[in-house]
C-alpha cells in the first residue's frame, strides 16, 4: 500500500504510518531498526531496493532523506516536504517511508526524521553517496549509533580514509570494510592452517578502491609486518601474497568470483570470494550494532604507512609476474591517472554496482 | 596442520564479523541416494559454502549401492541443490565444490568398497587438503549401523592420524526403547569416542529453538515467572498433516511417540523447563537438560494420562485421506500409534505440579510445532464475572515451525463503554525464514560437526533418560486397549480432549 502526502508534516507522516498498517491488517509493529538512507534522487532507488532486500533478514523501518536541489532563488526560501508512504508488499518486510526535501528544511532534516524514529529501537544512518566528512557531528548521524558510509563512492578514496580516520567516532563504519569480510575470513582461515610467522604481505587490486587499502591496514595492523599494496587492473581486490617462514601464502582472485587459496607444502585449493550485492552489504552492516573496534584499529593505522603503491607497480618481481599491465609502469601509472576523473565519475552514478 | 587459534594473529575476539569457518575437512554420506541427503544435506553442504563457512578444499565423498562415477555424482548432487538450496546458485560456489566430490560405490558388507573409500579419503588428503579430518554421516536406516560402524573401524576410517579427527553423525531413530539404546550407543562408542558422536536433533539447529534460551536467559522479563508459582500448565506440540507417505516400513511398529515425543518433544521439554546453565557450553547445557529429564515423573495412572490414537480416513484441508491401517504396506491390524499425547511432571521445586502436555500426531489439523506455557487465572479480578467472562489465560507461545517467532497472549478492554476484557495476541515473527540469511537447521548442525561444537546435540545420557520416560508408557501400550480412531484432519481423538478435561483444561487449538 502506497500513500502519497504533499507538502506535509512528520506527524500526518505518522499518522499515515498507522492508516497503512492497520488498511493492511498488521497492526503490530516487528521491526527492530530505523535505517534512514540520506542520499540524492540519483542514487536513492538502488539504496532502497537494496535496504527493502536487508529488510528481509532485519525487518526496519525505512527513511529515505532525499535533498532535492532548488533551481531558483526563490525556490531556496521556500520549504516545503512530500512523502510516500509504503507499507506491505512494496517495503520488503517493514515500512518504509521517502522523504522528499525542498527548500529551507533541507538543512533541517533532523527535525523531519526525529518524530518517525521507531521508540526504543537502534537508528542506522547510511550515505550511499556524498557522505558528511564527520559523520557523528552530522545533524542526520548524531540520531544515529550506527554510520554506514562508503568511500568506494569517494572521488578521491584515500583522502577520504585519511579523513575518516581522523574524525573517528565509535559507531562509524564503511561499506568498503564490509566488503572484504570474505577476504579477510578466508584469511584468517589459512592462518589457522599453518603456524609460520608472516615476514611481509602485498596486498593487490584496482586503483581507486579503499577496500585495498583497508585490508591492507588491518593486516598490517595485526600481523605488525610491512605491507605493500600494489595495484592491478581489478576487478576489485585480485591478490593477497603472505610471505612467511614456511613460505608463501596467496590468495589469488584473477575473475572476481572464484579465487585460488595456494599455501606452500599444500594443493591448491578453490575458494568462491563473489562480489557481493549492496543488499547484502547491508544486512551484513546490520547484524552488530555494536562499534566495530577491529574496522577503527585497521582505519587509525594510516594510509600513508603501506608501502608505496608507484613504486609497486614498478615491475619488482611480486607485483610484476600476474599483473600484466604493470610490467609496463609507466604508462600504466598514466592510463590509471588519467583514468582517473572518468571512472569516479562513472562511479558516482553506478554505485549499485559497488559490489566488491 | 593442527589449527591453532590462539596463534593467528588475524583473529580476535573482538572481530565479530569474521565467521566460524570450519577447518580442513571432509564430509563422507552413507546412503547419499537417500532422500534426506538429496533434500536436506547437499543443499545444506552447499548454502554453507555458498555463505564461505565452509574451509577452502572442503570435501564431499558419497556412498551407496548406485553405479555412478564422480561425474554422475556430482551432476546429481548439483540438481539436488538447484532444487532445494535455500541460496542463490552460484556457478563459481559450485566450482569450488565440485573439486572436492568424489563416489564410492559399494554395499556395506564389501570390504573392497571401504578400502576404495579410504584410498578416496587419502587421495583427497592430498589434492584437496583435507588433512585427514573427516565426519561420516550416517543416513541409513538404523539396522545397518552396526555394519557400517564396524566397517570403518575394521578398515582404520575410524582412527584419526595424528593431530587430526574423525567423527560420527547419525539420524533418530536411537533406538526403539532403552535396552537398543544402549546396544546402539554401545556400538559406536566401540569405534569412536564419545564427544565425537553428534546425534543429529535437526529441531535443535532450529533459531527458534536456541532462541529459547535466549529468551529465557538473556532477559528479566519471563524468568520471574517461569515457575510453579505463576504457569498453570505447558502444553508442546508438534503436529503433521501429512501421513506417513512412503515410510511405511519405517514406521510401523515405531509410532508417534517413539518417532517424535521421545527425541523431538522431550529435548523442548528440556529447554523450557531447565534451570539456568552456568555456561553456554554443550557441558553445562548437557548438565541441566539431563537434571530436568532425570526429575520428569510419569504419572501414576498411564491409562488416564496417556493417549495413543490412529487416524482413521477423512478429509484433510480439502483432499480425502486414507486411514492408517489402509495405507499401503500397513497390517490391517496394526496396533502403531499415529497419535500420541502424554502428561508429564517435573519433580523439582520450580515445577512441582506443573503438568506438562505433549502431543504429536500425523494428518491432524495443519503443520504447527509450539510450546505453550499457559498462566495462572489472576488470583483476584476486580472486574465483575461478566466483565472478564471471555478471558483465558495468559500465554506465551514459542512457534517452532512454521512461521517461526513468539506469541504473547493477555487481555485486553474491548473498546466501547461498557467494560469487557477479551484475549489478544501480540506477534513476534522472525525475518522471513526463507530468506537466505536464515540458516537451515541443517546446515548449522552440519556446521557445528565440522567445527566439534556439539551444544546443539543430545548427548548419550540424554537419549537413555528419555527412553526411561517412554518405556513405561510404551509397554503398558502394548498391554493394554488399542489406538483410539480420530478422523484425519482433526486435532486428534475425543479421549485426548477427555485427557486434559479431567485435569479440568483444554488443549490450545494451535
Amino acid at each position: 500500500m502506497k500513500i502519497d502526502l504533499t507538502d506535509t508534516t512528520s506527524s500526518k507522516i505518522n499518522k499515515a504510518l498507522v492508516q497503512g498498517r492497520r488498511s493492511i491488517g498488521t497492526p503490530a509493529v516487528g521491526m527492530v531498526l530505523t535505517l534512514v538512507i540520506v542520499t540524492d534522487e540519483e542514487n536513492a532507488y538502488d539504496a532502497l531496493k537494496a535496504a527493502n532486500e536487508a529488510s528481509r533478514e532485519h525487518p526496519s523501518r525505512t527513511l529515505v532523506v532525499i535533498k532535492r536541489v532548488s533551481r531558483s532563488p526563490r525556490d531556496r526560501t521556500t520549504s516545503r516536504l512530500d512523502a510516500e508512504v509504503r507499507v506491505g508488499v512494496e517495503a520488503g518486510t517493514g515500512e518504509t517511508v521517502i522523504l522528499r526535501l525542498y527548500g529551507e528544511v533541507i538543512n533541517h532534516a533532523q527535525s523531519v526524521v526525529l518524530p518517525l524514529l521507531l521508540p526504543d529501537a537502534p537508528v542506522v544512518a547510511w550515505w550511499p553517496v556524498n557522505a558528511p566528512l564527520d559523520p557523528a557531528k552530522d545533524p542526520l548521524g548524531a540520531l544515529a549509533q550506527r554510520r554506514v558510509t562508503d568511500t568506494y563512492a569517494a572521488e578521491q578514496p584515500n583522502d577520504e580514509l585519511e579523513a575518516r580516520a581522523g574524525a573517528y567516532t565509535p559507531g562509524d563504519t564503511d561499506l568498503s570494510w564490509t566488503r572484504i569480510t570474505p577476504w579477510r575470513s578466508m584469511l584468517a582461515a589459512a592462518l589457522d592452517q599453518v603456524t609460520c610467522k608472516v615476514n611481509s604481505v602485498e596486498v593487490e587490486g584496482e586503483e581507486f578502491n579503499p577496500s585495498c587499502e583497508l585490508l591492507a591496514m588491518w593486516l598490517a595492523g595485526r600481523l605488525d609486518v610491512p605491507v605493500k599494496r600494489s595495484v592491478s587492473s581489478g576487478p576489485g581486490l585480485t591478490a593477497v601474497r603472505m610471505q612467511t617462514d614456511c613460505g608463501a601464502i596467496v590468495l589469488d582472485r584473477p575473475d572476481g568470483s572464484l579465487a585460488t587459496l595456494s599455501i606452500e607444502g599444500q594443493p591448491d585449493r578453490a575458494v568462491a570470494l563473489k562480489r557481493r550485492e549492496t543488499s547484502e552489504l547491508i544486512a551484513e552492516e546490520l547484524r552488530r550494532l555494536d562499534p566495530d573496534d577491529t574496522y577503527a584499529a585497521a582505519l587509525k593505522f594510516g594510509v600513508d604507512r603501506l608501502g608505496d603503491r608507484a613504486t609497486a607497480t614498478g615491475g619488482q618481481e611480486p607485483a610484476a609476474d600476474t599483473a600484466a599491465p604493470a610490467t609496463a609502469p609507466a604508462p600504466a601509472k598514466k592510463a590509471a591517472a588519467k583514468k582517473a576523473p572518468a571512472k569516479s565519475a562513472a562511479k558516482k552514478s553506478a554505485s549499485k554496482a559497488a559490489a566488491k | 596442520m593442527t589449527p591453532v587459534h590462539g596463534a593467528n594473529p588475524l583473529r580476535d575476539a573482538a572481530d565479530r564479523r569474521l565467521p566460524r569457518i570450519a577447518g580442513p575437512s571432509g564430509l563422507v554420506i552413507f546412503g547419499v541416494t537417500g532422500d534426506l541427503s538429496r533434500k536436506k544435506l547437499m543443499p545444506a553442504v552447499y548454502d554453507l559454502a555458498n555463505r564461505g563457512l565452509l574451509p577452502p578444499g572442503f570435501s564431499l565423498i558419497g556412498f551407496a549401492r548406485r553405479e555412478w562415477e564422480d561425474e554422475d555424482f556430482a551432476q546429481e548432487v548439483h540438481d539436488a541443490v538447484k532444487e532445494h538450496a535455500r541460496t542463490p546458485f552460484r556457478e563459481e560456489v559450485w566450482q569450488q565444490l565440485v573439486q572436492g566430490m568424489r563416489f564410492v560405490q559399494g554395499n556395506f558388507d564389501d570390504d573392497d568398497a571401504f578400502e576404495r573409500l579410504k584410498s578416496t579419503m587419502q587421495e583427497l588428503d592430498k589434492a584437496q587438503g583435507t588433512g585427514g579430518n573427516f565426519a561420516f554421516y550416517l543416513s541409513v536406516p538404523p539396522k545397518f549401523f552396526p555394519q557400517v560402524v564396524q566397517q570403518l573401524k575394521k578398515h582404520g576410517l575410524a582412527d584419526a592420524p595424528e593431530g587430526s579427527w574423525r567423527r560420527a553423525v547419525i539420524e533418530k531413530p536411537f533406538g526403539h526403547d532403552l535396552e537398543s539404546a544402549k546396544e546402539l550407543n554401545a556400538i559406536v562408542h566401540e569405534v569412536f569416542a564419545p564427544d565425537q558422536v553428534f546425534r543429529i536433533d535437526h529441531y535443535l539447529g532450529k533459531e527458534t529453538v536456541q532462541n529459547i534460551l535466549a529468551l529465557r536467559f538473556a532477559n528479566t522479563l519471563f524468568e520471574p515467572i517461569w515457575n510453579r508459582s505463576y504457569v498453570d500448565h505447558v502444553q508442546i506440540t508438534m503436529a503433521e498433516d501429512i501421513g506417513i507417505g512412503g515410510r511405511a516400513g519405517y514406521y510401523d511398529g515405531i509410532g508417534a511417540a517413539r518417532d517424535v515425543i521421545q527425541n523431538h518433544l522431550l529435548q523442548l521439554m528440556a529447554l523450557t523447563a531447565m534451570e539456568e546453565p552456568a555456561s553456554f557450553d554443550a557441558d553445562a547445557l548437557v548438565a541441566e537438560k539431563a537434571k530436568v529429564l532425570g526429575a520428569v515423573r510419569l504419572p501414576k495412572e498411564l491409562g488416564e494420562h496417556t493417549v495413543r490414537g490412529q487416524y482413521a480416513a477423512g478429509w484433510q484441508g480439502g483432499e480425502k485421506a486414507v486411514g492408517y491401517l489402509q495405507e499401503d504396506g500397513i497390517d490391517p491390524k496394526s496396533k502403531t500409534d499415529t497419535y500420541a499425547a502424554i502428561k508429564l511432571g517435573v519433580d523439582n521445586r520450580r515445577w512441582a505440579g506443573v503438568p506438562f502436555y505433549l502431543r504429536t500426531g500425523k494428518r491432524l489439523g495443519r503443520r504447527v510445532t509450539e510450546i505453550a506455557v499457559v498462566f495462572q487465572r489472576a488470583p483476584h479480578s476486580p472486574f465483575d464475572h461478566t466483565a472478564t467472562e471471555e478471558l483465558g489465560q495468559n500465554a506465551i507461545v514459542i512457534r517452532v515451525q512454521p512461521d517461526e517467532g513468539i506469541t504473547v497472549r493477555f487481555g485486553s478492554k474491548v473498546p466501547g463503554t461498557s467494560m469487557e476484557i477479551r484475549d489478544v495476541s501480540m506477534d513476534f515473527a522472525y525475518g522471513e525464514s526463507f530468506t537466505e540469511s536464515s540458516p537451515e537447521a541443517y546446515e548449522r548442525l552440519i556446521l557445528d560437526v565440522l567445527l566439534g561444537d556439539s551444544n546443539l546435540f543430545p548427548r548419550t545420557e540424554e537419549v537413555e533418560l528419555s527412553w526411561n520416560i517412554l518405556d513405561p508408557i510404551e509397554k503398558y501400550w502394548d498391554k493394554h486397549g488399542k489406538p483410539a480412531q480420530y478422523p484425519a484432519g482433526t486435532w486428534g481423538p475425543a479421549e485426548a480432549d477427555e485427557m486434559l478435561a479431567r485435569d479440568g483444561r483444554s488443549w490450545r487449538r494451535p
